[in-house]
């Protein structure tokens, strides 16, 4: 995926106030386990991602519990999961809602960590629905585009976890040059862009 | 509470009329600040944010052609959306009215034998009133939207479609959460007040056995919905439950999964300001996720419990299909309930929903969707509220033309609720218009106020002395509404077509004219302002045009705006046939009156032939508009006034406070005179407030007087203080900014035009 949009994406997560670290997928596993609070649960990624991180050198540290009961889900501090796509331009991952339990490991938790291929980031919301609209012919897939943390602002300001996550991180994992730099955390800290409004649109 | 049209010439004026001035006054004091400040700031989100889109028109009119397209193949899609969504092992159920639909969800809920259902925000299932439904059943409904579940406590309406607490301060909540949950230390911070929302609301979601959401627009080819929600409750109430009810107004269906794209983009930035909400769901149900068992939690989550889910799609008619088969209500259907045009009308920043909305709906095009829903009884206790101002045709991201549905839908009130025996044939020759007898006066007043002005010339003294003597005032107030707090408007004795004919036509002989153009005597300059269609003749004739001031009859801006459609149809007729010949001698037409010069490029478009309409926009043009083009065509600025060296009235020198009116802004004219000031060397500040809040005769009426106040007041803030020379092109915003600064203000022509 072109740079451009690589860029792009961190800046918009660094906007929404998303974290973000980024390394080759054999690093994965530590980034997760930096970014991770305890407990937590978690769905193998090949599982809640595309099939292309099924047998790839990413993967879950091990105190992530993978096939959780409801009560680790209710117990747990912080959900893994991966996300199929990513949109640049908005700073959106998209988190399927399958059989897995990817939906409600990545939103009843306090934290959520989300890792993405930089293979899968698109450049905008066309592109997205382009993707989409095969897969939910087809498949019927239910997908979320999370874009930051749940956010109200119905309470007299800003809020961030309003039912779901308060936090988001996410794992960016470069394409195969497992031999680059050490990953490292590069934080954002940025405020909620626009309006101080959180509050959903509905018709 | 009724109409005005029923308050005319009669006792029963006084009543009625106290009622919904003392309703506003009342939701001015107690809500009017909280919603002010909320819609104010998303106001203003929504051109930051969509400021930072580089395709923002492209996007919009891609969506308003998906809307057409959509609403076109509605029968079409539902039958296709049946099919998809029964592929995927839901059902979908089209109910024809708020009781069909709701008997069926109750069904759905007594078979699934549901103890408590818990939903997202959705404003079909507030139209529905499915909570008392269920209700009656003994089903208990908890909204964990949080400001739904704020009001649901406290039992109150929304006052917006999007934010729909947002006339509840913080204060206000944490006071309703003591009350309710018997708290002697109550949350007070908006985060310890939503933590405590969360919790509660988090152990009323683990034991929830139905889930209703709504759908902010629906794919035919896949059964797919779009939920734009933040908090993530939509997607806790889908997942928490193994049974999903989605509500959704048929006109939610779009074609193709492809096409949600630009609402995506369009929907949070015109709504809320925001990029992007939180969260944009797309779902395909029956979901996929396993169904969190929190009874049995020793048990896996994936345990392929979503296998069982069950998905019911409620798609509800209720008046929609007879919309799509009503020419003007018709375009109502593409609204995708941003709210964009409430938080952009400067009514609505004062009232809020409350005051400025029906049964469910609320702002400009509530009343589409009233009329439309409920019926015109409905839309009639509100639909005055839209003065036409129409600052929210280039919000609305679909680009409906909220303003014409409310006057249409006001043409409709007047004639339906029209009783002949109520005219005075006294008055009949001062309101000539096309309308039905009986038609409320105070309406017909203003919508005749052409005739009305002509008829104060003729009589000027007189009538001037009459207009502003104590009884009459108490006596127009009481029977025609005009609030005496007002000052009327003082007519000129010599109009400024006869003051043109008298000082014998144009001083730019045609011969050396480098352009020839029709000033055109608006009603306002004509009868009662004409010194700014005098600095209008001077301006143009300093930068070498001759000039024409015909005499033609008023643009039917005024009848337009009381709802008098026939009257302001044949208005434009008439000027049409008087400028005709002008335009085919290749005359420009130059208009002063910005509300004129936008009846003439907007409303004519439905008045006159398409070809007629066209000549007429294309040649019409703003007053500073006109000059800004001659200087760009190489017209000498030195034959304007520059800022004065300390004479004349702009005597503080070369600084102003420019307010463009708000039609100008929707036709795009407003910065000329921006542009104009500043090449002439003057250093302008501009207004960034949508609307004046005079907004042609509104804040004249008694009713309104002390809302038009309040909405003007952002202006009094901005240019209270200041030592600038004030500027403002519209009749209505003179009056008013005179009343709320107290020193009037020049039309800007008349800033720049040679001194006589
Ligand atoms: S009419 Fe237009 S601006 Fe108003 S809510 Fe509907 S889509 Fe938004």
């Amino acid at each position: 995926m072109a740079t451009a949009d690589t860029s792009t994406f961190r800046g918009r997560l660094d906007d929404f106030g998303v974290t973000v670290s980024e390394g080759p997928p054999a690093a994965c596993a530590s980034l997760i386990d930096d970014a991770a609070g305890d407990p937590a649960v978690g769905v193998p990624l090949g599982e809640s991602g595309p099939d292309a991180l099924e047998g790839s050198a990413a993967s879950l540290p091990e105190r992530v519990a993978t096939d959780p009961t409801t009560a680790d889900l209710r117990a747990a501090h912080t959900g893994v999961t991966a996300a199929s796509l990513g949109i640049a331009s908005y700073g959106s991952v998209a988190v399927e809602a399958d059989a897995r339990g990817t939906e409600p490991v990545s939103l009843f938790v306090d934290r959520h960590v989300v890792v993405l291929r930089e293979a899968d980031l698109v450049p905008d919301v066309p592109d997205a629905f382009a993707w989409l609209g095969p897969r939910a012919r087809d498949e019927s897939t239910d997908v979320v585009f999370a874009t930051g943390p749940s956010a109200t602002a119905d309470m007299g300001g800003l809020v961030h976890g309003a039912h779901g996550p308060k936090e988001v991180h996410v794992v960016l994992l470069r394409d195969g040059d497992g031999d680059s730099d050490a990953p490292g955390p590069a934080d954002g800290d940025g405020d909620a862009p626009g309006s101080t409004d959180g509050t959903g649109v509905d018709g | 509470m009724s109409s005005d049209a029923d308050a005319a010439g009669d006792a029963a004026a006084g009543p009625n009329r106290e009622t919904k001035a003392e309703r506003i006054r009342e939701l001015l004091a107690t809500e009017g600040d909280a919603v002010a400040e909320n819609t104010r700031g998303f106001n203003a989100g929504r051109y930051e944010s969509t400021g930072r889109l580089d395709d923002y028109e492209a996007l919009k009119e891609r969506a308003r052609e998906i809307k057409e397209d959509a609403i076109e193949r509605l029968p079409d899609l539902i039958d296709e959306v049946r099919e998809t969504v029964e592929a995927n092992g839901g059902t979908v159920y089209l109910a024809d009215d708020a009781a069909d639909a709701n008997r069926y969800i109750r069904e759905v809920a007594a078979e699934r034998e549901a103890g408590r259902a818990i939903k997202s925000k959705s404003m079909t299932s507030e139209e529905i009133e499915v909570n008392a439904a269920l209700e009656g059943d003994g089903v208990e409904v908890v909204e964990t939207d949080l400001g739904e579940w704020v009001l649901q406590l406290a039992d109150e309406e929304p006052s917006h479609i999007v934010a729909p607490a947002i006339h509840k301060s913080r204060e206000g909540i944490s006071e309703l959460f003591a009350e309710r949950f018997d708290l002697d230390d109550p949350p007070e911070t908006a985060e310890a007040l939503t933590m405590f929302a969360r919790e509660r609301l988090g152990d009323l979601i683990e034991d929830a056995d139905l889930g209703m959401t709504g759908a902010n627009f629906i794919a035919a080819d896949s059964g797919t919905m779009l939920l734009v929600t933040s908090e993530g409750n939509a997607r806790k109430t889908v997942t928490a439950t193994d049974t999903h009810v989605a509500v959704a107004g048929v006109e939610k269906l779009v074609p193709t999964v492809e096409e949600f794209a630009p609402f995506v983009e369009l929907i949070g930035r015109s709504g809320t300001g925001q990029d992007v909400t939180s969260y944009i769901s797309t779902l395909t149900p029956p979901v996929a996720s396993p169904v969190p068992d929190f009874e049995a939690d020793d048990e896996p989550l994936a345990d392929g419990s979503g296998d069982d889910r069950e998905f019911h799609l409620v798609l509800i008619d209720n008046g929609r299909l007879a919309m799509r088969d009503d020419e003007t209500l018709k375009e109502t259907l593409y609204c995708i309930r941003c709210s964009a045009c409430s938080n952009a009308c400067g009514n609505f920043q004062s009232v809020g929903g409350h005051a400025f909305g029906g049964e469910t709906y609320s702002g400009g095009i509530a009343t589409g969707w009233e009329a439309g829903i409920e019926g015109l009884d409905t839309a009639a206790e509100f639909n005055d509220l839209c003065t036409g101002c129409s600052r929210c045709v280039p919000a609305c991201p679909v680009g409906i033309d909220i303003p014409w549905i409310n006057t249409a839908v006001r043409d409709r009130i007047n004639r339906g609720e029209a009783d002949p025996s109520q005219l005075d044939w006294a008055f009949e020759e001062l309101v000539p218009d096309e309308e039905p007898g009986g038609l409320d006066l105070s309406t017909r007043l203003v919508g005749n106020y052409a005739t009305l002005a002509e008829w104060g010339h003729r009589t000027a003294p007189v009538a001037n002395r009459l207009a502003n003597f104590g009884p009459a005032r108490a006596l127009a107030e009481r029977v025609v509404g005009i609030d005496s707090r007002r000052e009327l408007p003082e007519f000129a004795r010599v109009s400024l077509v006869e003051w043109f004919d008298d000082r014998g036509g144009s001083a730019v002989d045609p011969d050396e004219a480098d352009r020839e153009a029709v000033v055109y005597p608006d009603t306002a300059t004509n009868y009662v302002d004409v010194d700014r269609g005098k600095a209008t003749v001077r301006a143009l004739e300093a930068l070498g045009v001759h000039v024409r001031v015909p005499d033609l009859p008023g643009s039917g801006r005024p009848p337009l705006s009381q709802g008098m459609v026939a009257t302001a149809e044949s208005a434009a007729e008439d000027v049409y046939a008087g400028l005709a010949p002008h335009l085919d001698a290749g005359r420009d037409v130059v208009v002063i009156e910005p509300s004129d010069l936008a009846t003439f490029r907007r409303e004519y478009e439905r008045f006159l032939p398409a070809d007629s309409h066209e000549r007429l926009a294309d040649a019409s043009y703003d007053a500073m508009e006109y000059v800004f083009g001659l200087l760009e065509a190489g017209g000498d600025p030195a034959a304007l006034r520059a800022p004065a060296e300390g004479t004349g009235p702009v005597a503080s020198g070369a600084r102003l406070a420019y307010h463009p009116h708000c039609q100008a802004r929707t036709v795009e004219v407003g910065e000329y005179a921006t542009a104009t000031f500043e090449r002439l060397g003057y250093d302008v500040r501009v207004s960034d407030t949508e609307c004046c809040g005079m907004a042609g005769s509104f804040g004249y009426k008694s009713d309104y007087y002390e809302l038009s106040m309040d909405v003007g007041e952002p202006l009094r803030e901005q240019f209270g203080d200041t030592e600038r020379t004030v500027v403002a092109p519209g009749t209505s915003c003179t009056e008013q900014l005179d009343a709320l600064l107290e020193s009037t203000p020049m039309h800007p022509i008349e800033v720049i035009a040679p001194r006589e």
